[in-house]
């Protein structure tokens, strides 16, 4: 379609592959989903600040790498500067790797695979896996002992598997570019698309309470703990329609606080692991609201001590 | 709620499974920002990583160079260089992807993929590590001889000399600057051998070893094969911990963590058969790369995917949520049929 313009036709932007590839990004990641400032209330745990957190890794790891870089690689070894950069590079791989291994972890004890999450635990388990080869490769080519001990060891393992005929560890040529440009660019986009997909599909729910624990636990559906729960076996659609999303339902701003599904804050002594609220999650604990405050929006603003916590929309994938 | 695919297309439903679908949470949301946190968190962890860098720094200790060797463990080099030069050394005897010697590639039930490879990274030992750098030695006349004897002589000639030498060196000893062995019919390896042993020692073989022609050499496969032949460089690895049997390669120099993450691929070396096993690389490399795409391919894997659910640690991460179902309710999520 064109649109006169001062006697310039002027392109729709769907017809141009720049206008698509916008209306499908927007789609797909509308700005308030990409950059979220509200998430589920449930998504409150230190287990959530592991990824933050090995993203700050990553950033200082990256950071480091380019100022040793600047100099070359045998500058380390001649300078109490450049000993102090590799020392900022080294402690900062180890914390990225124990901040994603935690992350890990706790993905897994979430499940954090489940409905349409499958690509974004894959891309993690990617990024893992290629972080450790990005990692090895930096140990082959720091030319020093490490280097070459770890080197002609790590051989016959590689040449066994057909591959070192290819990638030889022992070329310090090969490792060094491999250490700085072409790994660091496959962690950076892995790492960007994990990202992109967690946004996308945003945080996973908790595992609902199904009608026979309900049951067991003197609950019924929409009850006074305003559940509603899925029934063991129920059908779940199969392709369902794109999920309902943090952030993609918007509340109005001006709806009233609600009064049923917003977390209390724990009794002390009531549950085993009651902490002290001080310990509670994330680093939004300041903006953490006592119940029913201003600081816990709902999703709908019909909801009330009547409503469903969750809807059922299946994984589909 | 409604079980029904709200849109009203889409293929035939089926069961809700916890261990994939979810239910989608249309409950309360609370303040955010993503921003903040992830900036909050670059400023913790580079706290904490400047703070171990000025109180750890990190280490460097000198590698073992053919001159360090030669000069700190002249016998061993130069026993090492004879297996070099009669082929008899790790490195000569390696098969693929470095020689074409047979039945010595590891395999994985009947397959060799290094064999099916090829010799990719060719390396003559004789000829890189020991004869052409000292053909590179200008002005010595006795040594021109000696090459060009051993490389006129026979093939029979040649292993008669090279076993002689062999016996010899292995009882030789270094003294004033000099190589000292028993004489015997081992006809001119033992000048090639004392002029390599000189040539090391000066630091002229590091740079004779390079693969690469060209001024500026980057690789570094034939020094560090021939380095990692001896018994020098291992000792210095054992005594760092750093041995195979000492969890290797996952450790580095001094009291640092090294690389921790990969504690499971070292762990298979530690266990039979794999630590005994001729084979035992390219068994570890299998066992890792089965788990590495199962852990990717987790979603997908029936029981396994179901392990966070019986395991329960979600109700610690979700606590402060179940808790605001009511306290029964966390107590009885795990077991659901």
């Amino acid at each position: 379609m064109s649109v006169p313009l001062d006697g310039i036709a002027v392109t729709s932007e769907k017809a141009t592959w720049t206008g698509k590839l916008r209306e499908k990004a927007l789609d797909a990641l509308p700005p308030e989903r990409l950059l979220p400032d509200r998430q589920p209330a449930y998504v409150a745990s230190w287990a959530y600040v592991f990824g933050a957190l090995t993203i700050g890794a990553f950033i200082i790891v990256m950071a480091s790498g380019a100022v040793l870089a600047l100099e070359g690689p045998a500058w380390w070894h001649s300078s109490n500067a450049g000993l102090f950069v590799n020392s900022i590079h080294l402690w900062g791989t180890e914390f990225f790797f124990m901040f994603m291994v935690v992350h890990l972890w706790a993905k897994f004890f979430m499940a954090a695979w489940r409905g349409k999450r499958k690509a974004t635990w894959i891309t993690g388990v990617v990024a893992f896996a290629v972080s450790i080869a990005t990692a090895f490769t930096g140990y082959l080519s720091q030319q020093n002992f490490d280097s070459e001990w770890i080197g002609t060891q790590a051989k016959d393992g590689i040449n066994s598997t057909g591959a070192g005929a290819f990638w030889n560890v022992l070329n310090f040529g090969q490792m060094l570019m491999w250490h700085i440009v072409l790994l660091p660019l496959v962690v950076s986009l892995i790492i960007g698309l994990h990202v992109l997909l967690v946004r996308r599909r945003g945080v996973v729910p908790p595992f609902a309470p199904t009608q026979a624990q309900l049951a067991k636990a003197g609950l019924s559906l929409g009850g006074a703990a305003g559940l509603e729960a899925p029934t063991p076996g129920a059908e779940a659609p199969a392709d369902p329609s794109p999920q309902v999303l943090p952030g993609q339902a918007e509340p109005p701003q001006q709806a009233p606080p609600p009064q049923a599904p917003v977390p209390p804050e724990p009794p002390l002594g009531q549950v085993e692991v009651a902490e002290p609220t001080s310990s509670q999650p994330t680093l939004e604990d300041s903006s953490l609201p006592a119940p029913g405050g201003s600081g816990i929006e709902t999703a709908t603003q019909a909801q009330g001590p009547e409503d469903s916590l969750w809807q059922l929309p299946g994984d589909g994938s | 709620m409604s079980a029904t695919n709200p849109t009203g297309k889409g293929r035939a439903h089926r069961r809700f499974r916890p261990d994939r679908d979810v239910v989608e949470w249309q409950g309360a949301y609370r303040r955010y920002d993503v921003v903040k946190e992830v900036f909050i968190c670059f400023l913790v962890v580079l706290v904490l990583v400047v703070a171990c860098a000025i109180v750890f720094s990190s280490p460097d200790d000198p590698p073992v160079t053919v001159k360090s060797w030669s000069s700190a463990a002249p016998v061993d080099f130069a026993q090492t260089a004879m297996t070099e030069l009669d082929g008899t050394s790790a490195t000569a005897s390696y098969g693929p992807p470095y020689t074409d010697a047979k039945g010595v590639s590891q395999k994985l039930g009947p397959v060799s993929i290094e064999s099916a490879v090829g010799v990719r990274i060719p390396i003559n030992t004789a000829q890189d590590f020991v004869l052409k750098p000292l053909a590179t030695l200008p002005d010595r006349p006795v040594l021109a001889s000696a090459l060009a004897e051993y490389q006129g002589a026979s093939a029979a000639q040649k292993a008669s000399w090279d076993s002689a030498y062999e016996k010899v060196v292995a009882s030789a000893t270094f003294s004033n600057g000099q190589l000292i062995v028993k004489s015997g019919p081992y006809g001119p390896v033992g000048a090639l051998i004392d002029n390599l042993v000189s040539m090391a020692r000066t630091g002229a073989l590091d740079g004779a070893l390079l693969a690469s022609p060209q001024l500026y050499a980057t690789n570094y496969t034939n020094p560090l094969l021939f380095i990692a032949d001896g018994t020098y460089m291992a000792d210095l690895a054992g005594l760092r911990h750093l041995q195979g049997d000492q969890w290797g390669m996952m450790n580095e120099t001094g009291n640092y963590p090294g690389q921790a993450w990969l504690w499971l691929y070292t762990l298979w070396y530690q266990v039979p058969p794999m630590n005994a096993s001729s084979n035992g690389d390219v068994e570890v490399w299998a066992i890792m790369m089965l788990l590495t795409l199962a852990l990717a391919l987790l979603p997908f894997i029936p029981v396994l995917r179901s392990l966070p659910r019986w395991l329960g640690v979600y109700r610690l991460i979700w606590r402060y949520h179940y808790r605001s179902l009511g306290p029964d309710v966390l107590l009885q999520l795990p077991p659901d049929p």
